[in-house]
């Protein structure tokens, strides 16, 4: 990639031996950090390793224990984020800091409102929200309510909201995480003419085929540890896997041949509307067999959440069936579905999967608190429901450990996944299904939680994997079905699925 | 290891931010009393002398029975997600409840009339509050706004009720008959008088320990409990765990506006004897909101700031022979919930202290 639209004279920011330490731990030890005006610089790392307390102290969320942080040449103390505001930075937290019940617009003004007097002037803020939407061609619902909107649309709202407050040097926390193949090409793009504008990018990720095509330079950190600084088209991505985790890592996913089972989900001509009561799932067929994975491969917005809500009971279908072991589960509720064997992983982890301020026991038990050993006549048994976390977190290496009776919400995202994978998989349904289950998780969570998918099915038990990362559909799955407007468009053995391919039928392209 | 600074003590334990923001009330009392020439050191004394003594003690007793019993109402609404600011309507009800019961059957001996009274007191305040849990789960209709309307009717259908022929007084008084003896908490006369106690002295308190260890089982012990916490944290993760949140939501209400209802009935059996034709809206609901968060919607908590308040009420009632307005105590309660509702700031500032923290969790994941 040539390097034409960075001004190497010009460091806009540069972090000097930034040491972060709380109590006795170092979470980061001596970090160095330079980006040029036109740059983007990608912070690659394991979870944990330090990325986002780094980042946090240029957000002015955490002060430094000792170093220097310089932005456009000039050593500055952030007290708070709007000091790091001021400063000209911006930031997209990858768990959305936006307020539910409140529309698009509303969220990307909040706090900077054009103002009429007194009142709020929402049709100014909804013309320049519209406008600079269309500028950088991140599509959006102006008037939609963010409770409504896809994770994908929610995403790009996070992105237009510290645009909108003028950053020119925006951190982006795992802005990928959410978005279609498709999507994620076009934010590259987008990136690329924000750093063409003068603007520069820190991209912190796990992604390295993201790096490697939008990326000047990376910073690599391992275990709060500076690695090296490299220029990314001197290296390739092995290189830096190896580099992040400091072992040879494999991209496979080892998976015995299938041994197909009896059809255990059965879906036959579903119809479905979205929340605005559109129609969206427009006659959808699918079938899932024991002992299979079935991958759904589409492109955000094309029917895979509806679908996933009606099958899991928190939607009502229009028109349709569906069955699992030839038991009709549909338009019935999620405590139906759930007696009837499905189980599920669902795609916002902190919305549907964990109530955050219960301990990890009482979520490990969401399902089944009701059942013996967890609760005898309606009194809860604590010392099953500890027994039970106790068991979970060493089988399923949830850290930290002894973390029993500490709320979910202070674990770590690939932390409070494996809670999730620990329930369901120990609830051990006929039928799994799973939604974007390695959102945000670091290259070996991701390992982990294939590896307990592929378990399931080995098993013979039916998985559904909806998911947006087209290489998690590619490696996992024994079926590829291509969603496309609110039908299966196209069906094609996993083995012999082609990335292009794919995609051209998730456009909705004829197959070849 | 730093030093934990000032800040963090008080946001992270509750127990010291309250009694931060109590001692924070009293110093601003002083304050007004200074102003007003009167001397704090006469005015307080009064006020602690009077609670002190074995009678005022149990006078302190009698009149917190109602606040702890709303109290618990209020605070297993907020334990379960919703905010039961209609407690007062239920209270009203549940308290008119119990008081036409009595009236009506007064010749009923006692074990059967006193949980007889009880039961009308608690079925009318958990119609109260399922009324407005199904306009909210059927009809969306925010149950804050539905709630403080209820407050209203409730008001006014006591007033109604209490002029009915047959349940009114027969005398100038404008309010209802005096409840039957049969239905009276009142501890025997000849005890009271050779005890030294309050006139009104009555054993409402167990039935008030009672319901506080009940609630205290129910929130933390049960799978009830469970359902309407997790239906309160998080309804979408309560739902796709299979949990019926609107199911939950009438439950919670239900029983929250019961034992609103049944605070009526406990301070009317016990020190009030009689219902009014109300002037205004009496309150006790809206003091329960007060007591659950000085308790911080503990049940143990809420039976200590009950008390508290109790003392605070009575106590106050005395300080005018301190030439203080009683008044007073309304700004010593006002500024104590006004600093402990800013915990919200408190909050706000340790959740980003708390960012740090997850930064710390992040790594040793």
């Amino acid at each position: 990639m040539s390097k034409e639209h960075v001004d190497m004279s010009v460091p806009v920011i540069e972090m000097r031996n930034i040491v972060k330490k709380f109590g006795d731990f170092v979470a980061n030890d001596g970090i160095n950090l330079t980006v040029h005006k036109g740059e983007i610089h990608a912070i690659l790392g394991e979870n944990g390793a330090g990325k986002s307390t780094l980042m946090n102290q240029l957000y002015g969320l955490l002060k430094p224990t000792s170093g220097d942080i310089l932005v456009n040449g000039k050593k500055i103390v952030m007290n708070n984020p709007r000091d790091a505001i001021n400063a000209g930075i911006g930031m997209v937290h990858q768990h959305f800091m936006l307020v539910q019940p409140f529309t698009v617009t509303e969220n990307i003004v909040l706090g900077s409102e054009p103002m009429k007097g007194l009142t709020v002037d929402m049709k100014k803020a909804r013309q320049n929200v519209k406008e600079l939407s269309e500028r950088y061609g991140l599509a959006i619902d102006p008037d939609a309510k963010i409770e409504d909107i896809s994770v994908g649309m929610q995403q790009r709202v996070e992105i237009l909201k510290a645009l909108y407050r003028g950053a020119d040097i925006l951190i982006l926390d795992e802005p990928t995480s959410s978005l279609t193949p498709q999507e994620i090409v076009e934010l590259i793009q987008i990136m690329h003419n924000l750093t063409g504008d003068g603007k520069s990018i820190i991209l912190i990720t796990h992604k390295l085929k993201e790096i490697k095509e939008s990326a000047d330079f990376c910073t690599i950190i391992r275990m709060g540890k500076y690695i090296d600084t490299v220029d990314v088209d001197q290296v390739d991505e092995n290189d830096l896997a190896s580099m992040m985790v400091g072992r040879k890592v494999t991209f496979q996913v080892d998976k015995p041949p299938i041994k197909r089972g009896p059809v255990v989900l059965d879906v036959k001509n579903l119809h479905g509307v979205d929340y605005r009561g559109v129609e969206i799932l427009k006659g959808l067929n699918l079938q899932v067999h024991a002992g299979e994975i079935v991958g759904i491969a589409g492109i955000d917005g094309n029917g895979q959440t509806e679908l996933v809500e009606i099958l899991t009971g928190l939607r009502k279908g229009t028109a349709g069936e569906a069955t699992v072991n030839g038991v009709s589960i549909y338009n019935k509720s999620p405590a139906f579905g759930f007696a009837h064997g499905v189980s599920s992983i669902p795609a916002d982890r902190q919305k549907h999967g964990l109530v955050l301020d219960f301990s990890i026991e009482d979520n490990l038990i969401l399902q089944n608190y009701e059942k013996d050993p967890f609760a005898r006549s309606k009194i809860l048994q604590r010392d099953a429901i500890l027994k039970h976390a106790t068991q979970s977190i060493s089988d399923y290496d949830i850290r930290p450990g002894n973390s029993e009776k500490r709320p979910a919400g202070t674990l770590s995202g690939g932390n409070q996944q494996k809670v999730i994978i620990a329930r369901e998989v120990q609830n051990d349904k006929d039928l799994l299904i799973a939604v974007n289950p390695t959102r945000g998780l670091d290259v070996g969570a991701i390992e982990y939680v294939h590896q307990y998918i592929v378990q399931q099915r080995n098993k013979g038990k039916a998985v559904l994997l909806v998911s947006f990362e087209l290489d998690e559909i590619m490696s996992l799955s024994d079926v590829i079905d291509v969603i496309f407007d609110g039908k299966i468009v196209s069906s094609i053995p996993g083995g012999q699925a082609d990335e292009n391919e794919l995609g051209l039928l998730m456009a909705g392209g004829k197959p070849a | 290891m730093k030093k934990k600074s000032f800040l963090d003590i008080v946001s992270e334990n509750t127990f010291i931010h309250i009694l931060l923001s109590i001692i924070l009330g009293f110093l601003i009392g002083a304050i007004f009393l200074a102003v007003m020439g009167l001397s704090v050191g006469n005015a307080y004394g009064r006020l602690i002398n009077s609670v002190t003594s074995l009678k005022g003690f149990s006078y302190v007793v009698v009149y917190s029975v109602p606040y702890i019993v709303a109290g618990l109402s209020v605070a297993f609404s907020f334990k379960t997600g919703v905010f039961n600011i209609g407690a007062e309507g239920q209270f009203v009800v549940g308290a008119m409840g119990a008081a036409v019961t009595s009236i009506l059957l007064p010749d009923l001996p006692k074990p059967v009339l006193i949980p007889l009274c009880f039961a009308a007191a608690i079925v009318m305040g958990a119609l109260w509050g399922i009324i407005v849990a199904i306009l909210k789960t059927k009809r969306g209709i925010n149950e804050v706004l539905s709630m403080i309307m209820f407050n209203w009717i409730a008001f006014y259908l006591s007033n109604f009720i209490a002029g009915i022929p047959g349940i009114k007084n027969e005398g100038s008084a404008e309010a209802t008959k005096s409840i039957s003896a049969n239905a009276s908490m009142l501890l025997p006369k000849d005890f009271i008088k050779s005890a030294g106690l309050a006139p009104t002295a009555n054993w409402g308190i167990l039935v008030a320990i009672l319901i506080t260890a009940l609630i205290w089982i129910v929130i933390e012990k049960t799978t009830l409990g469970y359902e309407l916490k997790a239906v309160g944290s998080n309804k979408f993760a309560a739902e796709y765990g299979g949990i019926n949140v609107n199911r939950s939501i009438l439950t919670a209400l239900g029983i929250s506006g019961g034992m609103a209802g049944l605070a009526g009935a406990l301070y009317l059996m016990g020190m009030g004897n009689r219902i009014s034709v109300f002037s205004s809206q009496e309150g006790f609901g809206f003091a329960g909101i007060v007591v659950a968060l000085i308790g911080c919607s503990n049940p143990f908590g809420v039976f200590v700031a009950g008390l508290f308040y109790g003392a605070l009420m009575y106590g106050g009632s005395k300080l005018n022979l301190e030439g203080a307005p009683t008044q007073l105590i309304n700004v010593i309660v006002g500024t104590v919930v006004f600093f402990i509702a800013i915990s919200v700031i408190f909050r706000n500032l340790k959740y980003l202290k708390r960012k740090t923290g997850k930064g710390k969790e992040a790594m040793k994941a």
